[in-house]
């Protein structure tokens, strides 16, 4: 049935990450102006507000999936800041849901306690990950791991790595599978950290691998056939986006709710009244515009929830994960560039922290696949056309 | 627990629906559309599937099936992928009969409520809008001043649906500070109704103006008897239903333009194979998509008894910006096809232009 109520738990546990968040708020700027310095992890008030929780309440069967519950924790993490948390914990890296999407139960057994980066753009490649030319060979019981990859994200202080390599280049994007390394790793090295726009307390790192063995069994979903039709077993690797699209426009969508909620406040505090119900003649030109972007934000919200929830049940959402990653991209760039512009001078100050937030969620519509790539896989699947049909 | 799964009858409902509007709605989509007129053996062939009916209470007449807006919405969205101008007038009646059974006192209920329990189409229409810019149906220029034992209505109201034929409106104003609305007969004294409207879209829809002068109702014509009613949830319930429209016709729209893309060739190849209008198809197919899980959301909300004042405004703010987006691209992705009326694209563009801009007509 259809349905958007949360259960006593859900709320529970909602009110728990916003607790979190909160604080982490009080360190963003800290570790946005002060990039080389990582926020550690674990904050100083961590021992006391984990000391200090209520239990949740008992599980029941109208809890909301946990997929669904995922994103929501997410949007309300990120709500707090992108990178700060009060403490980490195994998980929580793009490899992560790579892992839950596609690893087998003793992989994620083994691995889901680490954090897990994805690495998959090289300085060559981008959009286009077939053209991939980091190799694994297969020696004895272990594969052999040569090459460079750029903008990991999370990549210093993730614990291991879900890496992109080619087994066989002449097979194309049939040959790209997916391996868990593990940093320490003989041959991995992590030579420097991005400097960017936004996400700067976030760890974007470069990855070479220079003969580094890892054991056979580290092939993620342990399929080492390669498909003799091009697509079937690129499309293998690629159902690992099926979790981490609708993720990271969860990441991004909380960015775009604290604009809004920040936005709120300051309008509601410089008396602009929003109206809901009210015709376009009964608002001022500030609240309407507000809220279209809150209405932008619900639309987006909606379709990343949709999309998890369809993973919870096991159903194929290839177009849904692209169709919330491809809104999201774009929605919360209008949100976060259009509150800055309704608050004026406060949105531009370093003084607050929104215009950081615009920065940040910026990354949105392009790792992860861009807007444009999205765009390029909805139509695919509109016109029911081939990667070939349709570059 | 948020969920996003039909049940298995709303699924089936969807299937018949979306049959129904594609062989008995949008063969004569077009002839209506010229005519400004629909043909009242196709509004006879709707009710005939019980969609009034079959959800008020037995006590009243009706089938006494249960009432969920979120399949409401699922078939308005349907029919009106087959047309949103015959969706919007073969369910108007039930924006009115849903007012009465939702918002009525028991006496309204018993009185009004057997008129859209029997085998012929019966039109009762909601009178919200009023003519002139800057309208706000919240606060309505129409007042009603309590006279003795009695009310008298002053104002004027347009675009009414099936004016031509309703046996009742039901008129919102202004009652001191609160907002009420009354149930005004069609043939009270001091009431008149002009001829049809000429409008730039949902043409087949007959609507007219209503000018009240000084029209004296009972007490209880105030809907909801002495304790009045929610307006707002009512006209909350039409907006939502508004948005299935737009919805609706969004996807007609998609649906229309992706075998057009894939069949029109230009510099050798079929236009779907050009980014240009690849990404904008699936910009469509992003926004109906986006659409629709908004008008399931308020539905849902609105068919829980939760609050929906602002899940209703947002939705059909964004139904409204994203239809008129979705249905003016499809003309671009058309061309000059888009602009000839062989093709129905510049039709669904009209009608989503004036979609945007009603209020009531009908509800979930």
């Amino acid at each position: 049935m259809i349905d958007f109520t949360l259960s006593e738990r859900d709320r529970a546990q909602l009110e728990r990450t916003r607790a979190a968040a909160l604080i982490c708020r009080k360190y963003a700027r800290y570790h946005d102006e002060n990039e080389g310095d990582f926020p550690p992890d674990e904050l100083p008030e961590a021992a006391e507000f984990y000391a200090n929780q209520t239990p949740l309440p008992d599980a029941s069967d109208d809890d909301t999936a946990p997929p669904v519950m995922m994103a929501l924790q997410s949007i309300g993490q990120f709500w707090g800041d992108y990178s700060v948390r009060l403490k980490r914990t195994g998980g929580g890296g793009l490899g992560n849901a790579a892992l839950s999407a596609a690893g087998t139960p003793e992989q994620q057994e083994k691995w889901q306690h680490l954090v897990l980066s994805m690495a998959i753009t090289e300085p060559g490649c981008g959009s286009d990950p077939s053209r991939v030319s980091t190799t694994a060979v297969l020696d004895g019981d272990e594969w052999v791991l040569n090459g460079e990859k750029i903008f990991v994200t999370t990549g210093i202080r993730a614990e291991g790595v879900v890496l992109w390599a080619t087994i066989d280049k002449s097979a194309g994007r049939a040959g790209i599978k997916s391996f868990l390394v593990e940093k320490g790793t003989p041959g991995f090295e992590v030579p420097h950290k991005e400097k960017k726009l936004g996400i700067r307390a976030d760890d974007t790192a470069c990855y070479v691998f220079k003969d580094c063995r890892i054991p056979r069994e580290n092939l993620l979903g342990l399929d080492e056939t390669i498909p003799k039709k091009s697509s079937g077993g690129f499309r293998g690797v690629m159902k690992t986006f099926n979790m981490t699209r609708p993720m990271t426009a969860a990441m991004g969508l909380g960015l775009a709710k604290a604009a809004l909620d920040f936005t709120r406040d300051e309008l509601e505090k410089a008396g602009v009244e929003l109206e809901y119900g009210s015709a376009l003649g009964a608002q001022s030109a500030v609240a309407e515009r507000f809220m279209r972007l809150e209405a932008l934000y619900e639309a987006s919200e909606l379709t990343t929830l949709q999309c998890t929830w369809m993973a919870g049940q096991g159903l194929p959402n290839n177009m849904e994960s692209s169709v919330c990653k491809a809104h999201a991209g774009s929605a919360v760039r209008a949100i976060t560039q259009g509150c800055v512009e309704l608050l004026g001078p406060m949105g531009i100050s370093r003084e607050h922290l929104l215009e950081k937030w615009m920065r940040d969620c910026r990354i949105t519509d392009i790792y992860e696949g861009t807007g444009e790539i999205q765009r390029l896989i909805i139509a695919r699947g509109l016109f029911d056309y081939t990667r070939a049909d349709l570059k | 627990m948020i969920s996003f799964g039909p049940t298995e009858e709303q699924d089936m409902v969807r299937e018949a629906m979306r049959d129904f509007a594609e062989q008995a709605v949008r063969p004569i989509a077009r002839d209506c559309d010229e005519a400004s007129e629909i043909p009242a053996d196709f509004l006879q062939s709707v009710w005939d599937l019980g969609l009034t009916s079959t959800q008020i209470p037995e006590s009243y007449g009706g089938g006494g099936e249960e009432r969920s807006a979120v399949t409401n919405a699922m078939v308005l969205e349907e029919l009106a992928v087959g047309d949103a101008t015959l969706a919007a007038a073969a369910t108007a009646p039930s924006g009115f009969a849903n007012a009465i059974l939702d918002h009525g006192s028991e006496e309204q209920k018993k009185a009004l409520l057997p008129l859209f329990c029997t085998e012929k189409f019966h039109a009762a229409s909601l009178a919200i809008i009023e003519p002139g810019p800057i309208f706000d149906a919240s606060r309505p220029r129409t007042v009603a001043e309590p006279k003795d034992d009695a009310f008298v209505l002053s104002g004027a109201k347009t675009l009414v649906p099936l004016g031509d034929q309703a046996s009742h409106f039901l008129v919102t104003a202004r009652n001191g500070e609160a907002l009420d609305a009354f149930v005004v007969p069609r043939d009270a004294a001091g009431l008149t109704i002009s001829e049809p409207e000429l409008n730039l879209g949902l043409k087949g829809l007959t609507t007219v103006g209503l000018e009240l002068e000084r029209v004296e109702l009972p007490h209880d014509a105030r809907l909801g008897g002495d304790a009045g009613s929610d307006v707002g949830r009512i006209l909350d319930a039409s907006r939502i239903a508004l948005s299935a429209l737009m919805l609706g016709v969004s996807r007609a729209v998609l649906e229309y333009c992706v075998p057009y893309a894939k069949d029109r060739v230009a510099f050798d190849e079929p236009i779907a194979k050009k980014q240009a209008i690849a990404f904008r198809l699936s910009d469509m197919h992003i926004e109906q998509q986006a659409m629709r899980l908004m008008v399931w959301k308020a539905a849902s909300h609105l068919e829980k008894g939760q609050e929906i004042l602002r899940a209703a405004h947002l939705t059909r703010s964004y139904c409204a910006e994203k239809s008129l987006w979705v249905t003016d691209n499809g003309i671009q992705t058309l061309g000059g096809h888009g602009f000839i009326r062989e093709h129905p694209v510049e039709m669904w563009f009209r009608n989503a232009r004036t979609l945007g801009v009603l209020e009531g007509v009908t509800a979930v």
